[in-house]
C-alpha cells in the first residue's frame, strides 16, 4: 500500500519553528544541489564517498559563525570554532527561564487554535488517520483480552499515543525505513499490515513472519519497512542512524524513523545516535514518546533536563516539542522534519508529549503506582482518538453511524483473525534450526536429526500435536 | 530433545595436570531437619534485609526496586525500611548504576545492583569484566570491589531470545568474579548473605521461575547469621549409579529425573553445584569416582558451557573412575524461540535428563542409536 501522506503535499509557505539556534536556518539551500547531478564533479571532493551527500557543507561553519569577527582579541579561535571571551563569570543554567513550548493545533475539544499553522490533509487521509486509530483502540482491547484468558503470553497497548503512532504514519512515506521501540504498531497497522497478520505474530504460529521465534507485540515486516522490534531498550536507535547513513550512502529519497520512549534516552545508545546522526548528516527523524512513565520510573526520575528536545540542540540536531495527542500538530511536524531530514540530509529529533494511559504491560499495574484520577484525566480529557473524531465530524467527514459500523466490522475482523491465528499450526521443528545463520552448518543439521530420532523413538516424551 | 549435546570421551586421553583431588570434601551441611517453608522471593528479600540492616554501607540499586520493590518483588518492603537513598531507583542506563555501583564499591560501600534480567546486563558487562573483575588484581590490592550483582538469568517461559539466555558459562569464564546460582531458599539466602559479605565481585543469577517456589528450611536457615560457603556445591541426594551435576532451575528437574530412575532400579545422585566459579571439583570428582557415570545438566548454550568445564575437570582428574561416557544435557544450540512447542524443544526436560542417566548406565538402547 502507497503511503497516503505522498499524496497531500500540498501546503506551501508554512516554515515550521525547529528549535535552532544556529544562525543558519532551517531554510539553508544545501537540498539544491542534492539533486544537482553535477554537483559531483563540480564540487571538490574531498570526502570518502562520490556522492555529494557527502559534502559537510555544515560542519565547523555553524560555531564559527558568531558574528563577524574583525576584533580578534575578543575571540578564541578554537580547533571546534570561535569563541568569544567574557570577564562574566556566569555558569550556564542547567534551565531556561521558560521551557521548550509544545507545538499544538487543535484545542482540547478538537477545535483549530486560532492562528493554526498546519499542513492541509484530504479528507480521504483524515478518514484513514481516524479510522486507524479506533482499529488500534479496538486491536489493544481485543488481545488485551485474550492474554487475561491466557491465550497469548504477553501483551501490550498503545493506549493514548493513537495519534503519534497513527499521525507519524501518514506523514512518512512508505520507503522510509521504521526502527520501532514496542508501542508503535500503529505505523504498521497505516502501512496496511493485517489485523490477521497481527494476531498470528502474538500467536507465535506457523504464518508469523517472525516464525514464531518472538515474543508477542515483537512485529516486524520487511516488506512493510519495519524492522523488527527488539526487546533491549534504545538499541534501535543507533541502528536508525546506520540505516540513515546507509540511505544518504544510496542517495535514497527516504530517511530513517526511529520511536523510543523517554526511560529510552537514559540508555547510552541515545546519546550515541544522536550525536552520531549529528557528526554524520544523517537523514533519521527521532520520534520520542514521552508519554511521563517508563514502567513505574516518573519522568523526574528519569532525567533533569527540560524533556528531550532540549537534548536535541545540545547535540545539534534541529528539535521540536509536539503535542502527541494531537494528530494534526504530529502530522505537520512529521512532515515538515521528513522534509528537512531528505532535503538537507539532517537529522531531526521530535519530542511528543503524551501519556501512557494503559498499564505499561499486562505483566503490570499502574495504579499501584500512580493515582487514579490522573489516569482517568488522561485517558478521558486527552484522549487523541476523541479529539480527533471531532475535528472529523466538524468537517463532515465523520458520524456516529460511520464510526459504529467500523467499530463493530473492526471488531468482529480481530475475533475471526485471533480465531485463526490460534488455530493454526506452530512453527515446525526445521524453524528451530533455520536462521542461525544463513546457511545452517553441519552441527545444526545434526542437532535437528537427533531431536527428530530422538521424538521418534521416545514418543511419550513430547507432546502429541507437535508439527513434526 | 534437543538440548542434548553428546559428549564421547577419547579413551586414550591423559590427565594433562596429573593432580588427583585427594581431600574429597563434601560440600554441605545438611539442613534437612526441616519443618518450615519459605519460598526463594522471600529468601532472597530476607537476606537482603538483614545484610542492609547488619551493614549500613550495603545499598541496593537498580531499575524499579524502590517504589515498585522490584520487577519481580525481590526487594518489597526495603524502601519504606531503609529509605531511597539505601534503595534506588534508576534511569534506565545499566551501564550508568552498573558503573556508579563499581565507583562506590572502589569508595567503601557495598551495592547490590540488580538487573531486571541479566539479559540487560549485556548493556555494562564492559564495568563487570573491565573494571569490577579486574581492579582487584591492577591496582595491586588496593581497590577492591566488594559488589554483588544480581537477577534473574536464564530461560523462563515465553519471553524470546533476548530475555532467555543463561549467563553463567560467560561470567564464569572471568578471573576475578564469583559466580554463584541458588535452587533453593536454603542457597537463595545462604548464598546472598555471603555473596554480599564476601569483598570480591560476585554474579548471583537467580531463576524467575524459581521465585515462588517454596521449599522446606531449617530454623538455622532462619538464622540471621546463617551463610553458606562460596565455592562448596551441595548434595541434594546421594546415589550410587550415576552422578547429575545441575544448578539453579535445573536441579529441581534432576532431583525429579534421580527419582524417576530410582523407580527403575538406578541409584543417582544429584549435584547442586551453587557456586559455579570458583568451581567446587573436589565434590564432583569424588562423586564420580563413587558412581563412574556423569551427566551434567545446564539450560545454557552447549558450546564451552559449564557442563564441558565439568567435563574437562572430571577427563583430567577422575578419567580411569569412568565408566561410561560423559553425557552433557544442555540447552540447544540456537537462541530460544518463542513459539511453546520450540521453546519446550529448546531448553532441557527432565525426560532428558532420564534417559541420558539411562544411557550412561547402559540401561537404554545401545549406543549407536543416539538419544
Ligand atoms: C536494556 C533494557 N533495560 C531494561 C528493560 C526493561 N524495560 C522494558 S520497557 C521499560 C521501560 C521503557 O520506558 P519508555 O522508554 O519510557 O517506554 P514506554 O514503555 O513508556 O513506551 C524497561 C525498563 C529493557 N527491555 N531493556
Ligand atoms: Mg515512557
Amino acid at each position: 500500500m502507497a503511503s497516503l501522506g505522498a499524496v497531500i503535499n500540498h501546503h506551501s509557505c508554512w516554515v515550521p519553528h525547529f528549535t535552532d539556534h544556529h544562525p543558519q536556518s532551517p531554510s539553508n539551500p544545501i537540498h539544491h544541489f542534492l539533486r544537482n547531478p553535477d554537483a559531483i564533479s563540480s564540487s571538490n571532493n574531498t570526502t570518502p564517498f562520490a556522492s555529494n551527500r557527502f559534502n559537510y557543507t555544515e560542519a565547523g561553519r555553524r560555531l564559527d559563525s558568531i558574528g563577524d569577527t574583525t576584533d580578534d582579541t575578543g575571540v578564541l579561535n578554537f580547533p571546534g570554532g570561535k569563541v568569544k571571551f567574557t570577564p562574566e563569570m556566569e555558569f550556564v543554567s542547567p534551565s531556561s527561564t521558560e521551557r521548550i513550548r509544545c507545538y499544538r493545533v487543535l484545542d482540547d475539544n478538537g477545535q483549530p487554535i486560532t492562528n493554526h499553522n498546519f499542513v492541509q490533509i484530504s479528507e480521504e487521509v483524515a478518514v484513514k488517520m481516524y479510522s486507524d486509530m479506533a482499529t488500534l483502540q479496538v486491536m489493544d482491547t481485543i488481545f488485551y483480552e485474550a492474554q487475561r484468558q491466557g491465550r497469548i503470553s504477553f501483551y501490550l497497548t498503545t493506549i493514548g499515543e493513537e495519534a503519534i503512532n497513527i499521525a507519524s504514519a501518514a506523514a512518512l512515506h512508505f520507503d522510509d525505513l521504521i526502527f520501532p521501540q514496542y508501542r508503535e504498531p500503529g505505523v504498521l497497522l497505516w502501512r496496511g499490515f493485517t489485523l490477521q497478520e497481527f494476531a498470528n505474530q502474538c500467536f507465535g504460529n506457523e504464518a508469523d513472519y517472525g516464525k514464531g521465534r518472538q515474543m508477542p507485540i515483537h512485529y516486524g515486516s520487511n516488506k512493510h519497512n519495519y524492522i523488527t522490534v527488539s526487546s533491549t531498550i534504545a538499541t534501535q536507535l543507533p541502528h536508525a542512524v546506520g540505516a540513515a547513513y546507509a540511505l544518504k550512502m544510496d542517495g535514497r529519497d527516504a530517511c530513517t524513523v526511529t520511536y523510543f520512549g523517554d526511560g529510552g534516552t537514559s540508555e547510552g545508545d541515545f546519546h550515541a545516535a544522536l550525536n552520531f546522526a549529528a557528526v554524520m548528516e544523517a537523514p533519521v527523524i527521532f520520534i520520542c514518546r514521552n508519554n511521563g512513565w517508563a514502567i513505574s520510573t516518573p519522568v523526574s526520575d528519569q532525567f533533569r533536563s527540560d524533556g528531550i528536545a532540549v537534548r536535541g540542540q545540545a547535540y545539534g540536531v534541529h528539535s521540536i516539542r509536539v503535542d502527541g495527542n494531537d494528530a494534526l500538530a504530529m502530522f505537520s511536524a512529521v512532515e515538515a522534519a521528513r522534509r528537512i531530514a531528505i532535503n538537507e540530509q539532517k537529522p531531526i529529533l521530535i519530542e511528543a508529549l503524551t501519556y501512557r494511559a494503559g498499564h505499561h504491560s499486562t505483566s503490570d499495574d499502574s495504579t499501584k503506582y500512580r493515582p487514579a484520577e490522573e489516569i482517568e484525566w488522561w485517558r478521558i480529557e486527552q484522549d487523541p482518538v476523541s479529539r480527533f473524531r471531532k475535528w472529523i465530524e466538524a468537517n463532515g467527514w465523520w458520524s456516529d453511524e460511520a464510526e459504529y459500523k467500523h467499530r463493530t466490522t473492526i471488531r468482529k475482523q480481530l475475533l475471526d483473525a485471533i480465531q485463526v491465528a490460534e488455530k493454526s499450526k506452530k512453527p515446525p521443528i526445521a524453524e528451530m534450526f533455520a536462521d542461525v545463520y544463513d546457511v545452517p552448518p553441519s552441527n545444526l543439521f545434526e542437532q535437528e536429526r537427533s531431536l527428530r530420532e530422538t521424538i521418534q523413538r521416545h514418543p511419550q516424551d513430547f507432546p502429541p500435536d507437535f508439527p513434526f | 530433545m534437543l538440548g542434548i549435546v553428546r559428549q564421547r570421551i577419547a579413551r586414550q586421553g591423559i590427565n594433562a595436570s596429573g593432580m588427583r583431588i585427594q581431600s574429597l570434601v563434601c560440600a554441605s551441611r545438611d539442613y534437612s531437619s526441616a519443618a518450615k517453608e519459605m519460598t526463594v522471593r522471600d529468601a532472597l528479600n530476607s537476606a537482603l534485609d538483614e545484610e542492609m540492616s547488619a551493614d549500613p554501607k550495603v545499598f541496593l540499586m537498580g531499575e524499579e526496586v524502590g517504589e515498585y520493590q522490584g520487577a519481580y518483588k525481590i526487594s518489597k518492603g526495603l524502601l519504606d525500611k531503609y529509605g531511597p537513598e539505601r534503595v534506588r531507583d534508576t534511569p534506565i542506563t545499566e551501564a550508568g548504576f552498573t558503573g556508579i555501583g563499581v565507583g562506590a564499591a572502589y569508595y567503601g560501600l557495598k551495592p547490590v545492583i540488580e538487573f531486571m534480567t541479566f539479559n540487560f546486563s549485556m548493556q555494562a558487562i564492559d564495568h563487570i569484566i573491565n573494571s569490577a573483575a579486574k581492579s582487584n588484581y591492577m591496582s595491586a590490592g588496593q581497590i577492591s570491589v566488594p559488589i554483588v550483582f544480581r537477577g534473574p538469568n536464564g530461560a523462563a517461559a515465553g519471553v524470546g531470545a533476548q530475555h532467555s539466555q543463561c549467563y553463567a558459562a560467560w561470567y564464569s569464564s572471568c578471573p576475578g568474579l564469583k559466580v554463584l546460582a541458588p535452587y533453593s531458599s536454603e542457597d537463595a539466602r545462604g548464598l546472598l548473605k555471603a555473596a554480599i559479605r564476601d569483598p570480591d565481585p560476585v554474579i548471583f543469577l537467580e531463576n524467575e521461575l524459581l521465585y515462588g517456589e517454596s521449599f522446606p528450611v531449617s530454623a538455622e536457615v532462619f538464622d540471621s547469621s546463617f551463610c553458606l560457603p562460596i565455592g562448596k556445591a551441595k548434595i541434594e541426594r546421594e546415589g550410587k549409579d550415576v552422578t547429575i551435576t545441575a544448578f539453579s532451575k535445573m536441579v529441581g528437574y534432576s532431583l525429579k529425573a534421580a527419582e524417576i530412575l530410582a523407580k527403575e532400579g538406578i541409584s543417582a545422585e544429584v549435584i547442586n553445584l551453587r557456586s559455579i566459579r570458583p568451581l567446587d571439583r573436589a565434590a564432583i570428582n569424588a562423586s564420580v569416582r563413587k558412581t563412574n557415570r556423569l551427566v551434567t545438566v545446564e539450560e545454557g548454550f552447549p558450546q564451552h558451557g559449564v557442563g564441558a568445564e565439568i567435563c574437562a575437570s572430571v577427563v583430567e582428574d577422575s578419567f580411569e573412575y569412568l565408566d561410561a561416557p560423559v553425557e552433557r544435557i544442555a540447552g540447544a544450540d540456537v537462541p530460544m524461540p518463542y513459539a511453546a512447542n520450540l521453546e519446550r524443544m529448546a531448553v532441557p526436560q527432565i525426560e532428558d535428563i532420564v534417559r541420558a542417566a539411562k544411557r550412561a548406565c547402559y540401561r537404554s538402547v545401545p549406543m549407536a542409536a543416539t538419544a
